[in-house]
């Protein structure tokens, strides 16, 4: 498979309401599929918004055939075709609750990720209710080695390096952002800082990389949306409206990689054996020590 | 170096006009009214509740009292005209009338707290009658400062203008129309002849929205203040002004004695379920 067709679903979501948001889910594969969508990603938390606080516990879902939401996901991704990213909370077995996104391949669960981050300062409140992720890890998929990282998981650079060691040459992103800093320019600040970071990856790891942030409003907050794909040399292919529900379909050449990586061999000639060391000698040090390497 | 006050009006107003679409509409309410005072605030939330919801949609109401200056009522007209919004004018000397007579010796700002509550009685009747939800008109410099009346004007549904300085009101007013009448006036409560906003409170809006835009968006110290330019004693006044008027941003705090009370450990967004 040497090109796929990339679908960015930049939706808007009821809050709380699962039922409501898996029928938007729905809708919006059906007219992946009549655009040839093969794998299709949602924001963060697309199935039940993002601002939850107390709602978290009645919004939980199993990521399995046997919970009545993920059935009717998998189902739809085998009767279509189509790979999906879908963000929902997670409960596991100890009644711990996550912020999750699952990779769906036709009517399969590929891959399960726990936001590894929970921001927990100025407007964001992740940290109060949701447990911390602890592993970061690729998956092979039918287009290649994937990622999936979300929203403050891509603000420390070690999520999506990580990816990178572990072979992903397709970094997915779900984001729930607000959009904050007015200023003069004609985008939130936000926006800017987040589409600095994806271009950033993109040429610094030589790799795919797609952002699905959300779109509308929750009580004050507004998401941005803007979602947005790079390629391994940094150029934005595809980018949706500010703002608006979109959905956004670019078509990834995977041969991409190994002509920029043959010029720009940045991959090659990383030093993780080096920065593994470096690592160890840190965390064992005192800096290790002040700040718990947890 | 740019003005950090300066905004992109093209982008505050699609962010307010979609606040307020989506924000008014989610509730299955498809209606907005407004107390339309002949100031740029009121005039500024009546210009985007207008554009979001469409002029028929909006009831813009004049609430005059027997002393509001006569332009106040003929800008809001301008307003009125301009956009087609639906009105109605509520005199409310009659309503306010007896309770300041019946003692007399009251202070300028016991009468005005009084005129912006009979004002706040009528916009929430008309929110009943009309269907609609009360959009605010209190800007982010009111709101810091406590200038205002408590379950008075500051009393809403939504409001579109709370994060916007006055100065940047005056930006995107100017970017969308709002009459130059409007536009150009000294800003007053209007709750007694001669009074300005700027006078009342020893300040201009366009010093005190640059301190206020350090201290409370850039998180400055006082001192830092000081140490940027701005007086020392015109620092502690606003530092303190906010300090001593919180208690109009917040909810009332409730006394916590089971284990689970609203505002603490009760946790939900308005938007819950919609």
């Amino acid at each position: 498979m040497t090109s796929f067709n990339l679908g960015l679903a930049q939706i808007k979501t009821r809050l709380g309401d699962v039922r409501a948001n898996l029928d938007k889910h729905l809708a919006y594969i059906d007219e992946a599929a009549r655009q040839g969508v093969d794998v299709l990603v949602f924001p963060e938390l697309s199935l039940t918004g993002y601002v939850l606080q107390d709602l978290v516990p009645t919004v939980a879902h199993r990521p399995t055939a046997e919970d009545p939401v993920f059935a009717e996901l998998l189902a739809a991704s085998k009767a279509r075709d189509m790979d999906l990213v879908v963000g929902f909370v997670d409960e596991d077995a100890r009644s711990r609750f996550f912020i999750a996104a699952a990779y769906v391949s036709r009517g399969e669960v590929v891959h399960v990720h726990h936001k590894v981050y929970l921001p927990t300062y100025t407007m964001f409140h992740d940290g109060r209710f949701f447990a911390w992720g602890d592993s970061v890890r690729a998956f092979d998929t039918r287009f290649g080695r994937f990622g999936v990282l979300i929203c403050e998981d891509f603000w420390h650079v070690s999520a999506p390096y990580l990816l990178w060691l572990d072979g992903a040459d397709v970094m997915l992103f779900s984001n729930a952002s607000p959009g904050r800093g007015l200023s003069d320019e004609p985008r939130p600040d936000t926006a800017r800082w987040v589409e600095h970071v994806l271009q950033a990856y993109a040429s610094l790891f030589t790799t795919f990389v797609a952002h699905t942030n959300k779109a509308g409003y929750e009580d004050g907050f507004n998401f941005w949306g803007g979602s947005a794909v790079f390629d391994p040399d940094g150029l934005m292919l595809a980018q949706a409206p500010y703002f608006d529900e979109a959905l956004t379909v670019s078509r990834l050449d995977l041969n991409q990689l190994h002509r920029t990586r043959y010029s720009l061999p940045l991959l090659r000639d990383e030093r993780h054996a080096l920065v593994a060391r470096e690592i160890a000698r840190i965390t064992a040090g005192a800096a290790g020590a002040r700040d718990k390497g947890q | 170096m740019t003005d950090p006050l300066n905004i992109n009006t093209d982008l505050a107003r699609r962010l307010l006009v979609g606040f307020l679409q989506e924000e008014i509409t989610r509730v299955g309410i498809t209606r907005a009214v407004i107390g339309l005072s002949g100031g740029i605030d009121s005039a500024l939330s009546c210009f985007l509740a207008a554009e979001a919801l469409g002029p028929k949609n909006v009831l813009a109401v004049r609430m005059p009292y027997r002393t509001s200056a006569p332009e106040s009522l003929a800008d809001a007209q301008k307003v009125i005209d301009q956009l087609g919004v639906q009105h109605l004018t509520v005199d409310i000397t009659e309503m306010a009338e007896p309770l300041l007579q019946r003692f007399p010796e009251m202070s300028n700002v016991r009468r005005g707290n009084i005129m912006a509550r009979t004002r706040m009685i009528v916009l929430y009747d008309q929110s009943s009658a009309f269907g609609g939800l009360v959009v605010g008109t209190s800007n982010k410099t009111e709101i810091m400062l406590g200038y205002s009346t408590l379950f008075g004007d500051s009393a809403c549904a939504l409001n579109p203008l709370g994060d916007l300085y006055k100065t940047q009101i005056r930006q995107l007013s100017r970017a969308m129309g709002v009459p130059a009448s409007i536009l150009d006036k000294a800003p007053s409560a209007d709750l007694w002849p001669g009074q300005t906003d700027e006078k009342e409170m020893g300040l201009t809006y366009e010093g005190v929205d640059r301190l206020l835009y350090l201290l409370v968006d850039q998180r400055y110290k006082p001192e830092e203040c000081i140490e940027a330019g701005f007086e020392a004693g015109f620092v502690n006044m606003v530092v303190e002004r906010i300090r001593r008027n919180h208690f109009k941003r917040i909810m009332p705090p409730i006394a916590k004695v089971s284990r689970r009370t609203v505002g603490y450990d009760f946790l939900y967004l308005r938007d819950w379920g919609t």
